[in-house]
């Protein structure tokens, strides 16, 4: 960890342009000089915005709040792959120093028909919130707060809804997904809560509200291909995508329709 | 607000991809167990008496039915699928590293699907409608009337196109891969994904796939060659 490297190296950045919404984009390339191997990917985009800004241009307009590694918001498609080269990281944990000098590095937006492109790399992720919105939360009066361990839960089931509560949401398995779907997000939304005392009560209704906004939003269909999984920065297992599939073949059969 | 229909919804269409894939692979394995009697040596006696009871059991004829509708179901909820997943992402990526974080053929199981569609053509035009829709097959050398054949002998005929002996070995390549990620990606379809069971499935499947498509391969190579008496 955290070992200076010093080194400066040199890197053409090719990085998606688009407008607005409705407007066509278009690559444009930047010759990035000197770039600090120390640096994060993002502080590499705040000096090529720098210098966009003092030109008199228009800086490219990216996602990021933390920079921690917890937000989600840094959704950046870096050669090919969500969050770049590196494996269990968002793109604000990535370094320079995972590229070498002379890279040419392509940027792009994550590519879904469910999260429109709102600017340059910048993307409306609301269909995420819309899926959460359908079933992701538990019906109680929440009133004073409970003391711990209230109702036991076994350890094993707390650290499997742990697990899956570790997901912020960032969409990079959309994204890294050849067919766009929205499954481990889902799944793992539907998890930690199915998982949990609490959220059991309202387990089949939760999934089948959740999946059928999942499917209204657009989102591609899973064959299991299993590149979000590998690709997700929280490492989210697809454990929770036959957990959901279970609920809702259950949940689908108890329907009382 | 609910779900619009089981069958509709996303993962309906999966559990039917994989109830219709997981029986077809159970096809498969009669199926192979069956064309496996041609290695005898008998001149195709045993494997003739196979066929025959195979094209005459009632039980066989009805799962006939079931089969070929569990392959259009199959292959009708594949293009359904893929052309939605296709929808799913209009404006494609300049560059992708698939190889980072899935198996080629994981990806291309379409593709793949393709192949052995066409495979299944040309396979079921050589044998399964002269059998079914001619008066050109016998059930055994004594029975048979001039200008019939045996379906063993047809066999025999038909593998001496070298041509045909390479696309029946192609397609069962193809059905080596689907199967390699079809076999495991049907369980967890079905939601079945476990710490302990995963792994054996995962295991059974490669083993599975190169086993059956091995020995399929192996029926036309080895009688082209004339390994078969
Ligand atoms: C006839 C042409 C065929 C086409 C077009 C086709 C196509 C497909 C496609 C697109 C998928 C979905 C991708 C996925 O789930 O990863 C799939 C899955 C599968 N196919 Fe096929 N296939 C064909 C034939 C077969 C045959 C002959 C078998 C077996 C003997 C088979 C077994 C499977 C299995 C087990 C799955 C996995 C189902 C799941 O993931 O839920 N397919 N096929
Ligand atoms: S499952 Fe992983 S990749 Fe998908 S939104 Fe959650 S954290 Fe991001
Ligand atoms: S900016 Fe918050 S996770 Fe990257």
């Amino acid at each position: 960890m955290g070992g200076t490297t010093g080194k400066n190296i040199n890197v053409t950045v090719k990085v998606w342009r688009q407008r607005n919404k409705n407007e066509k984009g278009s690559f444009e390339t930047h010759d990035m000089k000197g770039v600090s191997t120390d640096m994060s990917f993002l502080e590499m985009f705040d000096v090529l915005n720098e210098r966009l800004i003092t030109e008199g241009k228009d800086p490219v307009a990216f996602d990021h709040d933390c920079r921690e590694g917890i937000c989600g918001m840094c959704s950046m498609y870096i050669n090919g792959r969500p969050h770049g080269p590196k494996n269990a990281v968002t793109t604000c944990q990535l370094h320079m120093r995972s590229f070498n000098d002379g890279d040419t590095i392509v940027v792009e937006p994550w590519r879904s028909a469910a999260f429109p492109v709102v600017k340059d790399l910048v993307v409306d992720r609301a269909a995420f919130d819309r899926v959460i919105a359908a079933g992701g939360f538990v019906s109680v009066n929440t009133g004073n707060a409970k003391d711990a361990n209230n109702i036991l839960i076994p350890k094993p089931e707390a650290d499997e809804a742990f697990n899956a509560a570790a997901c912020i949401g960032c969409g990079a398995c959309v994204a890294a997904c050849k067919n766009g779907s929205a499954m481990l997000f889902v799944s793992a939304k539907v998890s930690q809560l199915a998982l949990l005392p609490q959220g059991k009560i309202e387990a089949e209704k939760r999934v089948l509200d959740m999946v059928h906004q999942m499917d209204v939003e657009g989102f591609g269909n899973c064959t299991n291909t299993g590149a979000c999984e590998a690709e997700c920065p929280k490492s989210i297992s697809l454990e929770n995508i036959a957990r959901m599939n279970r609920e809702y073949v259950f949940a689908s059969a108890n329907e009382k329709k | 607000m609910s779900n619009a229909g089981f069958l509709k919804s996303s993962i309906g269409k999966k559990v039917i991809m994989g109830a219709t894939g997981l029986f077809l692979i159970t096809f498969l394995m009669v199926h192979c167990f069956i064309n496996m009697l041609i290695f005898f040596q008998d001149g195709g006696e045993t494997f003739n008496k196979g066929a025959e009871f195979m094209g005459t059991n009632w039980l066989i004829r009805a799962m006939e039915i079931v089969l070929f509708v569990g392959i259009i179901l199959h292959i009708v909820q594949a293009l359904v699928l893929t052309l939605e997943n296709r929808k799913a992402r209009p404006v494609p990526y300049e560059k992708i590293n698939g190889a980072a974080n899935s198996s080629w053929y994981s990806r291309s199981m379409g593709l793949l699907g393709t192949l052995i569609l066409m495979f299944l053509i040309i396979h079921l035009k050589h044998f399964w409608v002269v059998s079914r829709f001619t008066d050109h097959i016998a059930h055994n050398e004594y029975e048979k009337l001039p200008g019939q054949e045996t379906l063993f002998k047809e066999m025999m005929e038909v593998f001496e196109n070298p041509m045909v002996v390479l696309v029946y070995v192609l397609a069962m390549i193809s059905l080596t891969y689907h199967l390699l990620h079809g076999f495991q990606s049907a369980f967890q379809t079905f939601g079945l994904n476990h710490r302990k069971y995963t792994p054996i499935i995962k295991k059974t499947g490669i083993a599975f796939s190169i086993i059956i498509c091995t020995l399929f391969a192996s029926m036309p190579i080895a009688m082209h060659f004339g390994f078969v008496k």
